[in-house]
């Protein structure tokens, strides 16, 4: 399989205070982590491709971590996570599925036990295009505070030829999440789900 | 803090390749932009001696956040920018008494150095508005290799009354920089031009 061939690297982070009610005590923060990488199967239909998310997993595992990092370099304080990607015009969206393995057990590696499945979108694009990346809470998706979202792309990626991988964390539930449903505090924590 | 932030947003981006060169070591830049509520949004005000107040508050704040993402002692930064976008209930004027008046002695306080002029952009915008920082060599305005820009945008800022603001820094020039000019090893940092 061929190797990761990565043109560039991005992370973004938001710190939110408020969202026009009271100042939080403790300020949500997101990040973001996109690399954005030459896909090797993009021009033609290529039947076997799955030996390239072994491939991609170092990248996963870099990008995890430099999340951690991003959010002060304690994992403990991730709550939220979710993954993405784009892929060039010269790609199909299966390319953008090679993904799942690699992106959502590299956090699920670097977050300890997280349990619960790690939500995700792709779709096919032009440089430019822009990716909400779904996020739910690490150890049980159905928890509804944590239910979330967080706006990626970069204006010049993914080029026809290229895939733009998304991996996101967040600390805490919406910053004035307040429409019920099970709380974080409430997680039995047996089935990822609640 | 005189600003009312509402959020704080943070990027950082690395060029490892381009053109298929591998870019080593790999051009670094980064940007941090603030959300604040617009204390003249919806009236016209003839004195906006508040804005230059946050304009100086922001220029700290953004440029220790901007230089902290990069990682890279304050000193070592080569270039920067700073742009400014208003909500649809607020004037170009506004961002005009954030950006020039005092946010740049700031700026150069926290970089120990800066003879250049920040160079600077402005718009008004709504939601989700794509911001381009112009990038400029901090002590000569001339060098070619530094002319660049970074664009920013934050999905759900700004708001009607708020405003954006931004800093950028880099610990480079361009990736593939070769179309001649002053280069950084010609600065003479007499004037802040060349």
């Amino acid at each position: 399989m061929p190797e990761v061939q990565v043109r560039k690297k991005f992370t973004a982070v938001e710190e939110i205070f408020h969202e026009g009610g009271p100042v939080s005590r403790v300020p949500l923060r997101r990040a973001a982590a996109l690399a954005v990488i030459r896909n090797p199967f993009a021009g033609a239909y290529v039947k076997e491709i799955s030996g390239f998310m072994d491939d991609l997993k170092p990248l996963g595992l870099e990008m995890a971590r430099a999340l951690v990092v991003a959010l002060g370099g304690d994992a403990k304080v991730v709550e939220g996570y979710g993954k993405g990607a784009i892929v060039g015009a010269a790609g199909e969206l299966e390319h953008g599925a090679l993904w799942h393995v690699p992106g959502g057990y590299a956090m699920r590696e670097i977050l300890g036990d997280a349990k619960a499945i790690v939500a995700s979108t792709k779709k096919v694009g032009s440089p430019g295009t822009r990716l909400d990346v779904p996020i739910t809470h690490i150890n049980a998706s159905y928890v509804r505070s944590h239910f979330d979202a967080m706006e990626v792309g970069l204006a010049d990626a993914p080029r026809a030829d290229e895939i733009l991988l998304a991996l996101v964390m967040t600390t805490g539930p919406r910053v004035h999440a307040r429409v019920g449903g099970l709380k974080a505090s409430e997680i039995k924590g047996e089935d990822g789900l609640r | 803090m005189k600003a009312s932030i509402r959020k704080i947003a943070t990027f950082v981006e690395e060029t490892r390749n381009e053109m298929g060169r591998t870019i080593a070591p790999p051009t670094r830049r980064a940007a941090a932009v603030a959300v604040i509520e617009n204390p003249y949004a919806g009236k016209y005000v003839e004195d906006l001696s508040e804005l230059m107040l946050i304009g100086e508050e922001l220029g700290e704040l953004l440029t220790l956040r901007a230089v902290a993402a990069l990682g890279i002692p304050p000193t070592s930064v080569e270039s920067y920018g700073k742009a400014a976008a208003v909500g649809e209930n607020g004037e170009i004027e506004h961002a005009a008494a954030i950006l020039h008046p005092k946010l740049g002695a700031p700026v150069r306080k926290v970089l120990g150095g800066g003879a250049a002029l920040i160079p600077s952009s402005k718009k008004r915008g709504g939601l989700g508005v794509v911001l381009d920082i112009p990038l400029g060599h901090k002590e000569a305005a001339f060098v070619r290799s530094h002319f660049d820009g970074m664009e920013v945008r934050v999905n759900d800022a700004p708001r009607g009354n708020e405003i954006m603001v931004a800093v950028a820094v880099t610990d480079s020039g361009r990736p593939l920089a070769r179309v001649g000019g002053l280069a950084k090893d010609q600065i003479k940092g007499e004037d802040g031009l060349r």
